[in-house]
């Protein structure tokens, strides 16, 4: 109980300021320190630390000093802080959370600053440029856009035999996996049952047709026909005995890495971890199970938050950053994320980089829409039916009925909580 | 202190009769300021981090309290009613978390109540490599929860663990799922707890042997006592003060388990291992839910204090009767 205290702030709401316009030629005022809050903790971390360092070196008015807090722990922390008039002034934070984040009034409006950012729709694909977006007002400039994809064990698969082209069809994916059993490799396709196991069923689900909640956030979806479809394929991996049953967090990771898997999908993001192994590994993009292409996506924003006293100098400084951020994309193609901004993406650092052959993935990446903590109901109830099923505990339309039923009632009260009525 | 200032207080009143209750009464009254003066820094502590925390969250409690946004409504006894009449959305979840805090402390209660007392009473004897052995079964303990827990998941994986890897070897079954699937989770939580705590009860069971005279086993031995008997009639009722400690301290330190099943299970399988602790974070401090979250500590606490009475009341009758006896 005493933990919960903790919050106890004063009165005074985080205000809405975005400083004076940015002068042409960058900022000229006092040198000023700025914090710069990620959640870049994986092989993407040392990228976006380089680039803070060239920024730092291009110029000596601003000092930025960034913080890396884990995804799982950023949100609640950011929001706390900013709350608390600690806050960082910049961040990097993941477009389903710019509208739980705006809700919870820790975001800045870019609105009025785009042309002091020097970006633009048309250097964007829509979705993620309008994903930044939430009633009615912008609040991120898309970084990059990350998704699923599928790693191969090149080496593990060619010792079997298997050296030609992976299936991107359904049925083709399962012989595949049939064959490389047959041909030695036991357990080809670890299945979790916790992390990246829904990202999995998200991007099975939407491939199937469905869509996993109501645009509006009214209600929960994913227990639709499409969303047992995805289910019950993933559950059949274990049935099937290509893969192990009961297989925990982390563990498929691991078994990959350790040459026990052919493949597995994570997310690009892991590609420089992977990269760092002896392995013989290559990357493609998620194979078509359903009907159509999909792949859940995301996309790093960045954004200006708020603060209880807001600094001119800082808000101006931070606005340059988020300038040379966007304009240095290119650069974050390094992190093994797919650069954001079109002509970045034209690059020759991007065009070389492993994260390139899932370019082609672009157009069918599927975002989560913009709902004030759906996040949070999405690991409460989504999550665990997948695992539910995974496991085997029960059966995957039963989970799947039993959470979104759960999930509606969280997202109802979430909309009366955020005052959307 | 109190005492000598009352037998000094005859002796005076004999001497001067009339002087006498004026300084009695003056040394209270210091005694007393001294005494406060020496409570003060606790008291502020006790106050600042204890008692106002408490006040505010049953404040927060009564409203639908979210500090990120701009307007807490009071909601009256909701967020209570909420959790009896299952109309609150946490209800379920967290009904189900105090159900997996009760079966994890009556697992692992008795178990840390005995095996530390088994261990103790080994280190108790003399052989060669004593302190060795003392130190071995108090080092985890040392250990952060962190550490424990990461260390053990690895260990427990069920299809990449150390664990498994050794029972096929020794031919055992190597499929267990001993964080995935019950009872499997709730027999590794335990283990682990115990494996990891055990060193700081047998300490101080160790401490309290030691107190026990060797006289009185000397007498038994006299009397004719076996091994048996010596440890029933000399070892048990010496420990028993320290065993109210012991009982209490083991009892509140389970009933908060968070760590352990946080990141060995993650509250799995679905969220059969999430303990009260974990659901009042989750909802408080990840969904910002506050008021629910408090009205789930407070009835939490509740529950806590009405075990720990019975608790004393037990043990604080089987205190008197002894007491009695000996008299």
């Amino acid at each position: 109980m005493a933990s919960l205290g903790l919050a106890g702030c004063s009165a005074a709401d985080p205000l809405v300021d975005v400083g004076p316009p940015l002068p042409e030629q960058g900022y000229d005022g006092p040198p000023v320190e700025l914090s710069y809050w990620t959640g870049f903790t994986g092989g993407d971390g040392p990228t976006m630390r380089a680039i803070v360092q060239d920024f730092n070196d291009s110029q000596d008015l601003i000092r930025v000093e960034m913080n890396t807090v884990q995804w799982a722990q950023y949100y609640q922390r950011v929001a706390a802080a900013v709350h608390a008039g600690k806050g960082p002034d910049i961040g990097a934070l993941q477009i389903d959370q710019l509208a739980t984040q705006s809700s919870r009034q820790t975001l800045n409006p870019l609105d009025d600053v785009l042309d002091q950012l020097a970006v633009s729709a048309e250097d964007y694909p829509s979705e993620v440029w309008d994903g930044g977006v939430f009633r009615d007002q912008r609040y991120g400039i898309p970084l990059d856009v990350h998704s699923l994809a599928s790693y191969a064990n090149r080496g593990l698969l060619e010792e079997a035999g298997l050296s030609g082209e992976i299936p991107s069809d359904g049925e083709g994916y399962l012989a595949f996996l049939e064959q490389a059993r047959a041909a030695g490799i036991d357990e080809p396709f670890w299945m979790p049952n916790r992390w990246p196991a829904h990202l999995m069923f998200l991007s099975l689900l939407w491939q199937f047709g469905g869509e996993p909640y109501a645009e509006d956030g009214t209600e929960a979806t994913f227990d639709s026909d499409a969303g047992v479809q995805a289910l019950e394929w993933m559950r059949g991996v274990v049935d099937l005995g290509l893969s192990p049953a009961n297989v925990a967090i982390d563990s498929q990771y691991t078994a990959f890495k350790d040459n026990r898997g052919a493949v597995t999908w994570d997310g690009i993001w892991q590609i420089n971890d992977v990269g760092g192994t002896e392995l013989d590994w290559e990357l493609s993009p998620v194979p078509t199970i359903g009907p159509e292409p999909a792949v859940w996506a995301s996309s790093h924003q960045l954004v200006l938050f708020k603060s209880r006293a807001p600094d001119d100098d800082k808000l101006q400084a931070g606005k340059q950053f988020i300038r040379y951020l966007a304009e240095n994309s290119a650069a974050w193609a390094e992190s093994g994320m797919v650069p954001a901004r079109a002509s970045a993406r034209e690059e020759p650092e991007f065009l070389e980089s492993t994260s390139s052959s899932i370019a082609e993935a672009v157009p069918t990446m599927r975002f989560l829409p913009p709902v004030p903590a759906l996040g949070d109901v999405q690991a409460q109830t989504l999550e665990l039916a997948v695992s539910d099923a995974v496991l085997g505990r029960v059966e995957p339309a039963e989970a799947l009925r039993t959470q979104a039923a759960r999930a509606t009632t969280l997202m109802q009260a979430n909309l009366e909580k955020f005052g959307v009525r | 202190m109190s005492e000598t200032a009352t037998s000094a207080a005859p002796a005076a009143a004999v001497t001067s009769g009339r002087a006498a209750p004026a300084p009695t009464h003056r040394s209270r009254s210091g005694e007393a300021r001294t005494a406060y003066l020496f409570l003060a820094p606790y008291l502020v502590l006790f106050t600042v981090f204890v008692l106002v925390p408490i006040v505010y969250g049953l404040w927060i409690s009564l409203h639908a309290y979210d500090f990120t946004l701009p307007e807490q409504p009071f909601v009256g006894l909701d967020n209570y009613t909420g959790l009896f009449d299952g109309s609150s959305p946490f209800a379920g979840p967290f009904w189900n978390s105090m159900q997996a805090t009760y079966l994890f402390t009556v697992l692992t209660v008795p178990l840390l109540l005995v095996v530390p007392l088994l261990v103790a009473l080994l280190m108790n004897g003399k052989f060669p490599g004593r302190t060795v052995f003392r130190a071995m079964y108090f080092a985890p303990y040392v250990l952060g929860v962190a550490v424990v827990s990461v260390l053990w998941r690895y260990l427990l994986d069920g299809n990449i663990g150390l664990v498994n890897y050794y029972a096929g070897l020794l031919g055992l079954p190597d499929t267990t799922p001993w964080l995935t699937d019950l009872p499997w989770a709730w027999a590794s939580l335990v283990f682990v707890t115990v494996w990891w705590t055990l060193g700081f009860n047998a300490v101080i069971y160790l401490a309290a042997l030691q107190e026990i005279s060797p006289d009185l086993y000397e007498a038994a031995r006299v009397d004719g006592a076996n091994a048996w008997q010596r440890f029933w009639n000399v070892t048990l009722p010496g420990l028993r003060p320290v065993l109210i400690f012991v009982t209490s301290v083991t009892l509140i330190a389970c009933v908060n388990m968070f760590g352990q099943s946080w990141l060995m299970t993650q509250g799995g399988p679905g969220t059969e291992t999430r303990t009260a602790i974990y659901q009042i974070a989750d909802t408080g401090l990840t969904n910002f839910t506050s008021g629910a979250a408090s009205a789930m500590s407070t009835l939490f606490t509740l529950s806590l204090i009405l075990v720990n009475i019975v608790i004393f009341v037990l043990l604080r009758e089987r205190e008197g009767g002894r007491k009695g006896a000996r008299r």
